[in-house]
């Protein structure tokens, strides 16, 4: 993925210093109770959720189980429709690509809808290695990009600033990109919006080429979508001359009839509506005698790890994220550590499982994402397509501690067991042999009550790792068999 | 080889477990959820329509079709705009009572000039109840994908009940995916300061909706 993220530390000091930073935590829990009590407002006003859910999640399943055949439909569809597809398998491909069909028309910069994809494969930063400025055009974007800063949320990327700090970025660094602040801008956000409006509109006005992602694909009849709010992205969809759409290969569906699954549940589990305020949808290019929108349309289907994902029985369900970011927002984790901890463009609890599957996890930070997580189940809940995150969670960490065959690149590999796992293997091992055997299991636990007030605040050697984050538990003066024993419950205790 | 062949081997590898003979389409997604809402009548259901317009801070009125030009002539007035994109396929009668500049929607004419009009009004392709959504097909009546966003007051007909249905699914057995097509609730907004809700970033600001009966 991007390079953005190279060098980030592992998860756990990530999150140390974001959890220690007043500010930002209480931007985070405001922001996240505040989204996470709409959303339950909007999906109860749907007394067919679960079955909506149901079928989002098995449309998702069977595209994947047979991607091959819907992308290749899905070329054949947008190609008759007038647009061009090219396939990149790597975050390099795509912006090579990207990069030549921008000098292709000449130009030197584009505006940009809001897109996962082209961050997570970098393409700013290859863009503006090649000479060519991009805009982002979404407001929480556009804080971002100014802020020299990096997406900490999947909706709303900027939402560990608050009004004020936006304020400031405004006034310091609109006039380095174009239009400065209006003198005098304060931190109310109409104002803010107003100062970002008259800033972007002299770059839409004059764009030649728009860059985007999209929210589906339809295999059937070649159309893309975008879902938004502010406009930015009918702008950059719309008065361009040239079209580039850059997008995950998992981003297909089969038919034009599963639009209604998702046009439901998307938006009601990402911005908590009943509907986003723009929608756009394109097929192709349209006849010259009735132009509508940019004569020239590239779509640019990405790799870039999800065939390795595809190949994991249990990870697959990841690629039917849809990209809500409800997961992140009822996230016990998430809403103490911030996006920017996970060392990725896919934050959360979703991040813990897509990152290390389309990154790999010989990083020190995508082997300690799977576990971010108090294995809570919150997100299992509310996703909208139904994916496990839990179960991928332990799958990938059993993978990590454990080693074992993955697909990188397309080939079959062994991973080695991680290093630093060692003592977790072996408590594991002996917890194991202990259970099969309950003699011992209770001499231990007696030996231990009968120990405690000798035992050390943290673990040594190989433990230490564990309990320099945790408070270690304390050992109860009598083991609970012991005491069920002499009770029966606690029905022979004197009140 | 092309990353085309690489991506679909990788592909075809990744799914050597789905036996050949899996689920087809048809079978595999259930479609148990509902094709609408709630058991309404035709007017309820243009009430809803009217209802949730309104929750998302679009200005509702509604008319009969014979007052429909003073209708659109007094909104006009009252934004105090001076000219208005009009689609070339436009009934001339719903403007037949303004003096309002009329400027035509030409595919030759740049962004530029059409950000120095005041308002667009349009027809649309269909209208969602229980979202409070309007659809736009580009169809003769509504223009380009572009008329309806860079001016800032846009003025949107409905035919109720003709042009209503209740539901998503209902919405999308209408359209034609060949076309353009932009789905509009409410006007402009963003939530990402604070998510403090702020109508009009980049579309229009003021979205203005006539619900017409009896046309």
């Amino acid at each position: 993925m991007s390079g953005t993220f190279v060098g980030m530390p592992a998860f756990p000091e990530a999150a140390h210093e974001a959890v220690n930073n007043p500010t930002l935590r209480a931007n985070l829990r405001h922001a996240t109770h505040t989204i996470r009590a709409k959303r339950a407002v909007a999906v109860s006003e749907l007394d067919d959720w679960a079955a909506l859910r149901e079928a989002g999640k098995q449309i998702k399943d069977h595209t994947l189980r047979h991607l091959d055949r819907y992308l290749v439909q899905l070329e054949e569809s947008v190609t008759a429709a007038g647009g061009v597809v090219h396939w990149a398998a790597d975050a390099d491909e795509a912006n090579r690509i990207v990069v030549e069909l921008v000098r292709a028309t000449g130009e030197s910069e584009v505006v940009k809808v809001k897109s996962m994809a082209t961050q997570e494969i970098g393409l700013n930063e290859a863009l503006e290695a090649a000479g060519i400025r991009a805009y982002e055009t979404d407001l929480a974007e556009l804080i971002v990009q100014l802020g020299k800063d990096r997406p900490s949320h999947i909706l709303v990327p900027a939402i560990h600033r608050n009004r004020g700090e936006i304020r400031d970025i405004f006034a310091r660094e609109m006039s380095e990109w174009g239009r400065p602040a209006p003198e005098g801008l304060t931190d109310t956000p109409a104002e803010l919006a107003e100062a970002a409006r008259l800033h972007l509109r002299e770059k839409f006005l004059r764009a030649k080429v728009g860059v985007s992602g999209a929210n589906f694909m339809v295999a059937e009849t070649g159309t893309m979508m975008v879902v938004e709010s502010e406009g930015n992205g009918r702008m950059c969809l719309t008065l361009p001359e040239t079209l580039i759409s850059v997008v995950g290969i998992e981003k297909t569906v089969p038919t034009w009839q599963d639009l209604e699954v998702f046009l439901q549940t998307l938006p009601r589990s990402s911005t908590a509506e009943r509907m986003n305020p723009y929608t756009s949808m394109w097929t192709g290019t349209t006849d010259s005698d009735t132009a509508d929108g940019p004569r020239t349309f590239h779509l640019v289907l990405i790799d870039n790890g999800r065939t390795d994902t595809l190949a994991d029985e249990v990870g697959r369900q990841a690629l039917r994220c849809i990209r809500c970011s409800a997961c992140l927002n009822v996230c016990p984790v998430y809403e103490r550590a911030g996006g920017h901890a996970y060392g990725s463009v896919y934050p959360g609890p979703i991040g813990a499982i897509l990152s290390p599957q389309l990154r790999g996890t010989e990083s020190e930070i995508d082997a300690s994402l799977p576990y971010a997580s108090s294995l809570c189940g919150a997100c299992y809940d509310v996703c909208p397509v139904a994916i496990d995150i839990p179960e991928v969670l332990v799958h990938l960490r059993e993978r990590i501690a454990e080693g074992g065959q993955v697909t990188r690149k397309g080939n079959k590999v062994v991973l080695k067991p991680a290093k630093g796992h060692a003592a977790e293997r072996a408590a594991m091992r002996a917890a194991r042999w202990a259970f099969g055997h309950p003699g011992a299991l209770r001499t231990g636990q007696r030996l231990a009550s009968r120990t405690r007030r000798f035992h050390p605040r943290t673990l040594p050697g190989p433990g230490r790792a564990w309990s320099d984050t945790r408070d270690l538990p304390a050992v109860p003066a009598e083991p609970f068999r012991d005491w069920w024993q002499r009770t029966r419950g606690g029905k022979d205790v004197p009140k | 080889m092309s990353s085309r062949e690489l991506i679909l081997g990788r592909v075809r590898r990744a799914l050597a477990d789905v036996p050949r003979d899996d689920t087809p389409y048809e079978q595999a997604v259930p479609r148990g959820y509902l094709r609408e809402h709630g058991d309404r009548s035709v007017a309820e259901t243009v009430d809803l329509l009217a209802e949730n317009l309104a929750d998302y801070r679009a200005i509702v009125h509604r008319c009969a079709a014979g007052e429909l030009a003073a209708t659109v002539a007094g909104l006009l007035a009252a934004h105090g705009s001076a000219s208005v994109v009009v689609p070339a396929g436009l009934d001339e009668t719903w403007l037949a009572a303004t003096e309002v500049t009329r400027v035509p929607d030409r595919a030759e004419d740049t962004s530029a000039e059409l950000d120095r009009v005041d308002s667009v009004v349009t027809g649309c392709a269909v209208a969602i109840a229980e979202t409070g959504t309007l659809v736009l097909d580009g169809g003769p009546d509504q223009g380009r994908r572009r008329i309806t966003l860079v001016p800032d007051h846009h003025i949107c007909v409905v035919r109720v009940p003709g042009q209503v249905v209740s539901s998503v699914p209902q919405a999308l057995e209408r359209l034609d995916p060949a076309r353009p097509l932009t789905w509009i609730s409410g006007p402009s907004a963003t939530s990402d300061i604070e998510l403090d809700r702020v109508e009009g970033v980049h579309g229009p600001r003021t979205l203005e909706v006539v619900l017409v009966s009896g046309g």
